[in-house]
């Protein structure tokens, strides 16, 4: 179980602001999620043809330059890195795919957290405060941000087990919930050539997501299939390129509120999270209906 | 008029000070400033003192109420007066879910919407909402009235007991055993009090009622369906 | 020429009497099978365990002189007024409704005699209760039936009802025979129909939003008692560490041995775990959050003499709790009542269609002729007496393995029997240093 926040600026002036903004949000769902903390933020987009990962390791002191070196000279590519905490932000212009099969094969202790062109994904175990100051994200500047806290129910605490879980280029999901016939679902999904990490629900609905667009859905679509294929209790909170979207269960008794104002559109497992936002008193305010897609800013 | 400032002396500090005023103090009227959505707000009130909230709540406010006559400038979070014994609530925006769950008594008003579950389990409250009510309102609703303004969405009244149901808008699907019932006399008489009570403007007959079809009371098994 | 000698008549196995029987009352009502109690098969056990026992490294204590405390204190981490018990026995929720008054003041009588505590059921708390039980924890299921501020702060505990072994995910169901006037008036029913409970509660679901309820009573009773949560045998190591992150101060944990009022029979034997099973993965979610002793553990479902005392806490538990033994302390299927259980078509010891409301024995009914059959007095004396045979031999039994106080008892002290015992208690199998799981095999 958990907490989930998302923050999307609508006025491109608070875009500097929005680690600030964000921070109390996350903080505010501590006690929702003692366990580990994760954000996703988009910001510094790439070109188009390069591509942005977000790598983990947890060595904090580990040596990211060798993947720097090694990716070049294996994939005769271009690559930047930039180490944050015990994260590594690696921009290159190799094929997603091609970085992906060389970091499994020469460096399986090498977490890829997420990739795309704009999106970067931090999360640990540990408290939100911690998690928020360790990837000095204070000053962050970036158009959106989803944010997660997590009480573990049938999995590890474990940083692999943390999410946001990325789904594709760009994507990320956050979940508020317990599904209940994920285990089936995982060997289904290990069978269409998904790989997993843990043992957690949320990485299944991920993964099942990630499929479903590679098979060629609409974001919309695949979270209309979830709905049908997905059991249990579930908020999910979708990150993508340019926004985000929203679905509740059709039993939704997991608890979901959203909140609008000329400047920003916020969402968030207690309306606490959003009290704290500028404007946020007169703000529109209302609850996402269950077994309906909602989505902001465009979508991949 | 008394202040408290929950930035100051946080929940703990509200429901400590509200709760430890002597029996027959005269200091009835308090607010309550900068609540933040923070939960558990003016709980397990039990004398009749005033309360203005400025600000929306979250879960929790104003549960297992007693005597107390509270109002909420704002929207108000899952479980609003919940187990209410007696006294007033009242939530001038929105209320979120399974609003005056399992309360057994006082009056319950939302000025803007509730969320699914209103009156969940509802054991004598009175509930008047001037706007919508979502999905599975007033499931095994046992005693009281849920005077809804608006629409009902999903399911209203599923396993229902005793509990009796006014609409004015539309019903978006009964649950199971809940049924469209006469408008008598005493239903008019009761659904005016309430309405009155709550400072609407709808007229009785502007509703209609529903309630239990009685047909779960005692296990049938041609009724196995519903269960 | 000679006859063909006959094979025997078999039975299978697989459609057994029972199986045959139940499938002809399916057939002619359409309705599933409603009974009391908790699982009846036979399941690995605290028989399937044995205490070691004092030697030539280890040395007795002498009996009665040297002391072998018995005393626990259950809610140390939060509340104002943790509750101190006598002995490491309480008395499970039981409803008013599904017991007589009678039966639920004897239980008070009885638990207050051994300095022990009596919980309230899904009814609400009674008058004849809180009045004869020194020590009364109050309660909080989905239904709320009875539920009210005053009961809570007049309450020495709070429990908060998520399950119980007899049926994990199912709610209180007790049929018109036994919605009495007082009970329908109590739960707010009508007279006479059969109550469908909730199954989840009715404004929070999961233990992040639990956090947000426990507040909500800490606040309502100026955090003063000890908040319990009560779990059936379901997933006990997340169900224990998702309690103690919810905020619990103590966590119940019963498993499918544990009794119910009423309920279909295929839940009671399908679906929850055996309490042996339960125990160790809740002390280890307990030990790797370092709460163990923190947070308390109390374990009920088939605790029967001090042997199961003693061998639930040498496996970490902090206290236990009874409810079917503790019925048939007050004298539940006595065979004092043989002629009257045949007429209900049944025999003494098998007598489990409580939800009919019929009980010879005066306790699982609310007819007022059958109730009064039992003197609450001489009923609350023989339940201390019962539980002072449980305290002595669970003494005996730490004494003789050298402890001074029965919290000392460890999981080294005991041996298993079976393979299944060993794995479940993970200790060796008598006369080996296998322990099935551990060490790769």
């Amino acid at each position: 179980m958990c907490g989930i926040v998302g923050l999307y600026l609508k006025n491109p002036k608070l875009k500097p602001k929005l680690g600030k903004m964000f921070k109390p949000m996350i903080i505010e769902m501590t006690n929702r999620g003692p366990d580990s903390a994760g954000v996703a933020i988009y910001r510094n987009p790439v070109k188009k043809a390069e591509t942005k990962f977000s790598l983990a390791h947890n060595d904090g002191s580990y040596d990211w330059k060798k993947i720097d070196v090694g990716l070049e000279k294996a994939l005769r590519c271009d690559c930047r890195i930039k180490k944050i905490g015990n994260h590594c932000i690696l921009v290159t212009n190799a094929k997603e795919p091609a970085v992906v099969a060389w970091l499994k094969q020469h460096h399986p202790e090498v977490r890829v957290v997420g990739s795309g062109h704009t999106i970067e994904i931090f999360k640990e175990t540990g408290l939100p405060a911690n998690v928020y100051d360790k990837f000095n994200l204070d000053e962050a500047s970036g158009t959106h941000m989803i944010g997660h806290t997590r009480m573990a129910t049938e999995s590890a605490v474990t940083t692999a087990g943390s999410h946001p879980f990325a789904t594709g280029a760009d994507l990320c999901l956050v979940h508020n919930g317990s599904l209940s016939n994920h285990n089936r679902l995982r060997e289904n999904l290990r069978r269409e050539g998904i790989d997993f990490q843990t043992e957690n629900d949320t990485e299944v609905a991920a993964a099942y997501m990630t499929w479903k667009l590679r098979s060629g859905a609409t974001l919309k679509q695949a979270l209309e299939d979830g709905l049908r294929d997905l059991d249990g209790f579930y908020t999910f909170l979708v990150g993508t390129a340019d926004g985000f979207a929203v679905v509740r269960d059709p039993i939704a008794c997991k608890h979901a509120v959203m909140a609008e104002t000329d400047d920003w559109v916020a969402m968030a497992t207690e309306y606490r999270a959003i009290a704290h936002l500028p404007g946020a008193d007169d703000a529109k305010i209302w609850e996402p209906e269950p077994s309906m897609i909602y989505t902001w800013g465009g979508h991949a | 008029m008394n202040e408290l400032d929950v930035k100051t002396v946080g929940v703990r500090g509200i429901n400590l000070h509200l709760n430890g005023l002597p029996k027959n103090t005269n200091e009835k009227h308090w607010v309550i400033k900068n609540p933040m959505g923070q939960h558990s707000i003016a709980v397990g009130l039990s004398a009749p003192l005033q309360v203005d909230i400025n600000g929306h709540v979250g879960f929790y406010c104003g549960g297992m109420n007693a005597h107390a006559e509270l109002t909420i400038h704002g929207h108000a979070g899952v479980g609003t007066a919940e187990n209410m014994m007696s006294g007033v609530v009242w939530v001038k925006g929105n209320s979120s879910e399974s609003a005056g769950a399992t309360g057994n008594g006082g009056l319950l008003v939302i000025d803007g919407d509730a969320s699914s579950r209103c009156g969940i389990s509802m054991k004598g409250i009175d509930i008047v909402v001037g706007g919508n009510v979502g999905h599975m309102s007033a499931f095994m609703g046992q005693r009281g009235n849920l005077v809804i303004c608006g629409d009902a969405g999903d399911a209203l009244g599923d396993s229902i007991y005793e509990a009796h149901l006014y609409v004015k808008g539309k019903v978006a699907s009964l649950g199971a055993d809940c049924i469209e019932k006469e408008m008598r006399s005493e239903h008019i008489s009761e659904l005016e009090r309430l309405l009155k009570a709550a400072k609407r403007r709808e007229k009785p007959a502007e509703f209609r009622r529903y309630g239990s079809a009685r047909k779960l009371y005692n296990f049938s098994v041609d009724h196995a369906d519903a269960y | 020429m000679e006859k063909t000698p006959p094979t025997l008549p078999r039975k299978s196995a697989t459609f057994d009497d029972y199986t045959l029987s139940e499938i002809r009352r399916a057939a002619s009502t359409g309705i599933y099978d409603i009974r009391g109690g908790g699982a009846k098969r036979k399941l690995p056990h605290f028989d399937d365990l044995l205490f070691l026992g004092a030697s030539i490294s280890r040395y007795p204590l002498e009996g009665y002189r040297e002391k072998c405390g018995t005393n626990v204190v259950l809610g140390t981490r939060f509340a104002k007024k943790p509750i101190e018990l006598k002995i490491p026995i309480t008395i499970a929720g039981m409803s008013f409704g599904s017991l007589s008054a009678q039966a639920k003041e004897a239980l008070g009588r009885g638990a207050t005699i051994a300095g022990t505590s009596t919980t309230t059921g899904d009814g609400g708390m009674t008058v004849e209760e809180r009045g004869h039980s020194e020590i009364l924890v109050y309660q909080y299921l989905p239904s709320r039936y009875g539920m009210n501020p005053d009961d809570l702060r007049r309450a020495d505990a709070i429990e908060i009802v998520i399950g119980q072994g007899a049926k994990p995910g199912g709610g209180g169901m007790l049929l018109g025979q036994k919605i009495s006037d007082r009970v329908a008036a109590m739960r707010c029913l009508p007279k006479g129909i059969d109550q469908r409970s909730a199954c989840r509660h009715p404004d929070w679901t999961g233990p992040d939003d639990l956090e947000i309820k426990i507040n909500e009573l800490r606040e309502i009773t100026n955090w003063e008692k000890p908040i319990y949560i009560k779990i059936g045998g379901a997933r006990p190591y997340y169900d224990v560490a998702l309690a103690v992150k919810a905020g619990a101060d103590v966590v119940v944990l019963d498993g499918m041995q544990g009794g119910t009022a009423a309920t279909q029979e295929v839940f009671i034997e399908h679906v929850g775990q055996p309490t042996l099973a339960c125990i160790r993965p809740a002390v280890r979610a307990l030990q790797e959050l370092g709460m163990h002793r923190k947070v308390q553990l109390i374990v009920s479902g088939g605790i029967r003499n001090g042997a199961d005392v003693a061998k639930a806490l040498a496996l970490g538990v902090d206290a236990v709790s009874i409810g079917t033994a503790a019925l048939v302390a007050l004298g539940d299927n006595d065979p004092h009542w043989e002629s009257e259980y045949n007429a209900l078509g049944t025999t003494a010891g098998a007598y489990d269609d409580w939800h009919e409301g019929k009980d010879p024995a005066g306790i699982t009914t609310q007819n007022p002729d059958l109730a009064k059959r039992l003197d609450p007095v001489l009923a609350g004396k023989r339940l201390s007496n019962y539980l002072k045979v449980m305290t002595l031999e669970t003494q005996t039994i730490a004494r003789a393995n050298g402890k001074s106080h029965v919290h000392n008892l460890e999981p080294e002290d005991l041996c298993a029997l079976t393979v299944e015992a060993a794995a479940m208690a993970q200790v060796p199998l008598a006369g080996t240093s296998w322990i099935p799981g551990k060490g790769g095999y």
